[in-house]
């Protein structure tokens, strides 16, 4: 294995992993680079000598929390190792919302913990500014604000994005500082975090066309 | 802001082709949909939806080859519905690369499958096309029956509760198309989009009629302000004739007070 080549995509078995990997190989091409950077696995001795961690994730928070801890939790160790070392990581939906503690949506389960706070469902019966009716999940193109200049060197000012969900992650007030981009879907909620050379968003880059083909060039730009 | 409205041009394919083609300048080829797709990625379409409509199941692997080869360089949302009866044939579309799968007269005779395919892939991945015709073309009130068959097959079902009945089983989003309007140039059938829309909890992508940017805007404006109220609005022939861009319509959606995406993405990183 040469020394830390490779971006992998975790596959903890949750959503469509090829979508991702196709939309990195385009941003590398984009970038000048070669796609062939990308891996897709679920082997923690590839995590660990990875230059780069890409965790998507679509579905339920506790089968994503389960998926690390699973065999001794050897995943979850080496994401662990990975950002302790902070070493580039993109998660995407799930791969944002497992990095908090816990979620409303499985009670017992754990996520890493890397940050303070929790997972919440969208409440039922929102309503926007002209009365209609605001649905669960959100799904479709909502536009996401970054909260400060560095954020928006890779968020993009105003950027729209394509969501599928119905959890947002609520970070503590004491890990208040990771937040980087917010959106409206009845209440404004969380859409993007930042902490060193880790980037989490709710939204699928992957599926958003020049806007999120953009962000994963930023983000493999970062990749040694 | 808020959630966009959504605008999706839908391409209908046979045997691997685009069937009316795309007027498009400077489109390779017109009649390919993977050069369809990427034409209508570039120009800021918010999802892309394949309807297969070969007759024969055994020209599947032409279906699925152009559905891989678009996955490989369009980056937004992919719908493949048309011929799709069995669970194998959701696993192997989804597995080329689509995003959601969109099923019609399998619901119908097996509505079991709703539910298993909501289960595997999530409420997300699957979208539930009715095709819905007037009871009486004057009268609303009689209400719309459920055909299948590319509307040749009267179900018996009633369009309203059927619709119901999809959502509470899982369907994702409901893809609701007016028989009586398609191919027409008339409009949606406002009337069936606002009742659909107010029976169920999930996302309703209005077809079937599109003239006219008008149409598209009194598909998506909210029902309190005259519109149908739906999330989304799929059109065919408006787009593929060359009549309007989707940056015109997405002008005109916004000067109606409609919210949507502005594709125009700055190199401003």
């Amino acid at each position: 294995m040469s020394d830390r080549a490779a971006i992998v995509v975790v596959d903890v078995g949750l959503g469509n992993l090829r979508s991702v990997e196709r939309a990195l190989r385009a941003a590398l091409v984009a970038e000048g680079r070669s796609p062939e950077m990308v891996r897709c696995t679920n082997d923690p001795g590839e995590l660990r000598e990875a230059a780069a961690l890409v965790m998507p994730g679509q579905g339920a928070f506790g089968d994503c929390a389960t998926a690390l801890h699973r065999h001794g939790g050897a995943l979850a160790k080496a994401v662990g190792e990975h950002l302790a070392a902070d070493r580039p990581y993109l998660g995407i939906c799930l791969g944002l919302q497992v990095l908090f503690e816990s979620s409303e949506e499985a009670g017992g389960a754990h996520g890493l913990g890397v940050f303070e706070g929790s997972v919440r469902r969208f409440r039922d019966g929102m309503t926007d500014a002209r009365g209609a009716r605001l649905k669960v999940p959100h799904m479709g193109w909502n536009q996401v604000i970054p909260t400060d200049d560095a954020a928006a060197a890779w968020l993009g000012r105003s950027h729209w994005y394509y969501f599928v969900h119905s959890y947002y992650v609520v970070p503590s007030t004491a890990s208040g500082g990771c937040i980087a981009g917010e959106t409206e879907h009845g209440d404004r909620f969380v859409s993007a975090v930042s902490r060193g050379r880790l980037w989490a968003v709710q939204f699928h880059p992957e599926k958003s066309q020049a806007a999120g083909i953009g962000l994963l060039r930023s983000f493999v730009r970062g990749v040694p | 802001m808020t959630v966009a409205r959504r605008l999706i041009p839908c391409l209908d394919v046979k045997n691997g082709r685009v069937v009316k083609g795309v007027r498009f300048v400077g489109l390779r080829d017109a009649g390919d949909p993977v050069d369809c797709a990427r034409a209508y990625d570039r120009a800021g379409a918010d999802e892309i939806t394949f309807l297969d409509i070969t007759a024969s199941h055994e020209a599947r692997d032409i279906l699925l080859d152009v559905v891989e080869r678009t996955a490989d360089e369009v980056f937004v949302p992919l719908t493949v519905g048309g011929g799709v009866r069995t669970r194998e044939d959701v696993d192997a579309i989804l597995r080329a690369g689509a995003d959601k799968v969109s099923v019609n007269s399998s619901a119908v005779t097996n509505p079991a499958l709703i539910e298993a395919v909501a289960g595997a892939y999530g409420r997300q991945a699957l979208v539930v096309a009715i095709d819905a015709r007037r009871r009486d073309p004057n009268d609303a009130s009689a209400g719309w029956g459920v055909f299948t068959h590319g509307g040749r097959v009267d179900t018996g079902l009633d369009a309203l509760s059927w619709a119901r009945e999809v959502d509470a089983r899982g369907a994702g989003e409901i893809l609701l198309t007016s028989m009586d309007r398609d191919g027409t140039g008339l409009g949606y059938d406002l009337e069936l989009v606002r009742a659909v829309v107010e029976a169920v909890g999930c996302p309703v992508i209005a077809s079937g009629g599109v003239g006219t940017l008008e149409h598209l805007a009194l598909g998506v404006l909210p029902i309190s302000e005259g519109g149908g109220g739906a999330d989304a609005a799929l059109a065919a022939t408006i787009f593929h004739d060359g009549h309007f861009t989707l940056g015109q319509a997405r002008d005109y959606l916004r000067s109606r007070g409609v919210v949507v995406r502005d594709d125009a993405t700055p190199e401003d990183r």
